[in-house]
């Protein structure tokens, strides 16, 4: 991705309604892609999706790239006997039939190396990479740092 | 069995050697996100909400400090007395100048706590919170931590621990149960 895509992507304000919106590969629909708002470029940014697999067969989120971010990673957030780590993730079960959630306080894309501060109202492309399905990018939304996620008429939030 | 019961009691260790202490009883100097310095004695008569935590940390610390403000917002002004503080298991990353751009995203009745390493691991120790430095690919680091959040009465007393991921019907009673 060239600096001219980069900055577009990063500055142009999309509506609201962009993490709303459901893409779909093969029996994969991904919606509700979003981000919080960072301090600066130094501390990583965080993704959020959700991914549901329709068909009869297992699939796999094994990877995540952006041009937001030069170290992207899948993450999972594990609390033990009381106490919070943050295990990198090889990938991410997406079942047949189910939802799968990257979402605050479990599985999330950790974005090392932002080569900007997320800021609220930005967006930025991400792309998803399945096992079995391959490749799709999405738009995520950047909300604010205390956000809990899109406010979509069918988030079920 | 009654062997395995005795067995048991004498090696559980003692409850105050788990539970956090009084705050009274605690030793710690820290800065607060406005450069002032904060020691347990100032919170003397206040109820008081603390949780361990760092900037860094873009999933667990966010989530809580988010759970945290809808709490307060829930609370309203019943809550003006509650201390509120995130103490920074990441000292090294954290000054007070990062955590008042931090805590700025959320209640303003949430400070943000950091210090000399000794200080914050006297604090760790206070409240019987454990962390770890974890290094990772490039000299970049985590910290692993107590996620927990925990609540004192005005007297100092330890009162509960509200877990990550808690219901919030049952945090915000857990709290107000503090406040009076």
């Amino acid at each position: 991705m060239n600096h001219f895509l980069l900055a577009a992507a990063l500055t142009l304000s999309a509506p609201a309604a962009m993490a709303c919106e459901t893409v779909a590969i093969g029996d994969l629909t991904v919606e509700h892609a979003w981000s919080k708002a960072t301090i600066g470029a130094g501390r990583p940014g965080v993704f959020y999706v959700e991914i549901t697999n329709t068909g009869s067969t297992d699939d796999a989120l094994v990877g995540i790239a952006t041009p937001a971010a030069g170290m992207p990673m899948l993450h999972e957030t594990v609390v033990q006997d009381g106490i919070a780590s943050m295990p990198h993730a090889m990938s991410i079960p997406v079942p047949a039939g189910q939802s799968v959630q990257l979402s605050p306080g479990g599985y999330h894309g950790m974005l090392m190396g932002l080569t900007t501060a997320l800021k609220e109202g930005d967006s930025f492309p991400v792309t998803l990479t399945f096992e079995k399905a391959g490749e799709v990018t999405v738009n995520v939304d950047v909300l604010s740092l205390r956000a809990e996620g899109p406010d979509c008429a069918d988030a079920g939030q | 069995m009654l062997g395995v019961g005795a067995y048991r009691t004498r090696n559980r260790p003692a409850l105050s050697e788990v539970l956090p202490l009084p705050i009274g009883e605690m030793s710690w100097a820290l800065t607060d996100h406005r450069d002032q310095s904060v020691r347990p004695t100032d919170w003397a008569g206040h109820p008081v909400m603390v949780f361990f935590g760092f900037t860094w940390c873009p999933d667990v610390c966010p989530t809580t400090l988010s759970d945290i403000s809808l709490w307060l917002e829930d609370l309203g002004a019943d809550a003006n007395r509650l201390i509120v503080a995130l103490i920074s298991v990441d000292p090294e990353r954290d000054t007070p100048a990062v955590l008042a751009d931090y805590v700025s995203s959320f209640d303003p009745r949430i400070i943000g706590l950091t210090g000399p390493a000794d200080e914050v691991a006297k604090a760790a120790a206070d409240f019987r919170v454990t962390y770890r430095r974890v290094d990772k690919d490039g000299g970049d680091y985590t910290m692993d931590h107590t996620a927990g959040v925990f609540l004192f009465h005005p007297d100092g007393r330890f009162a509960s621990i509200i877990d990550f991921h808690e219901d919030r019907r049952f945090a915000v009673p857990k709290i107000r149960r503090t406040l009076s």
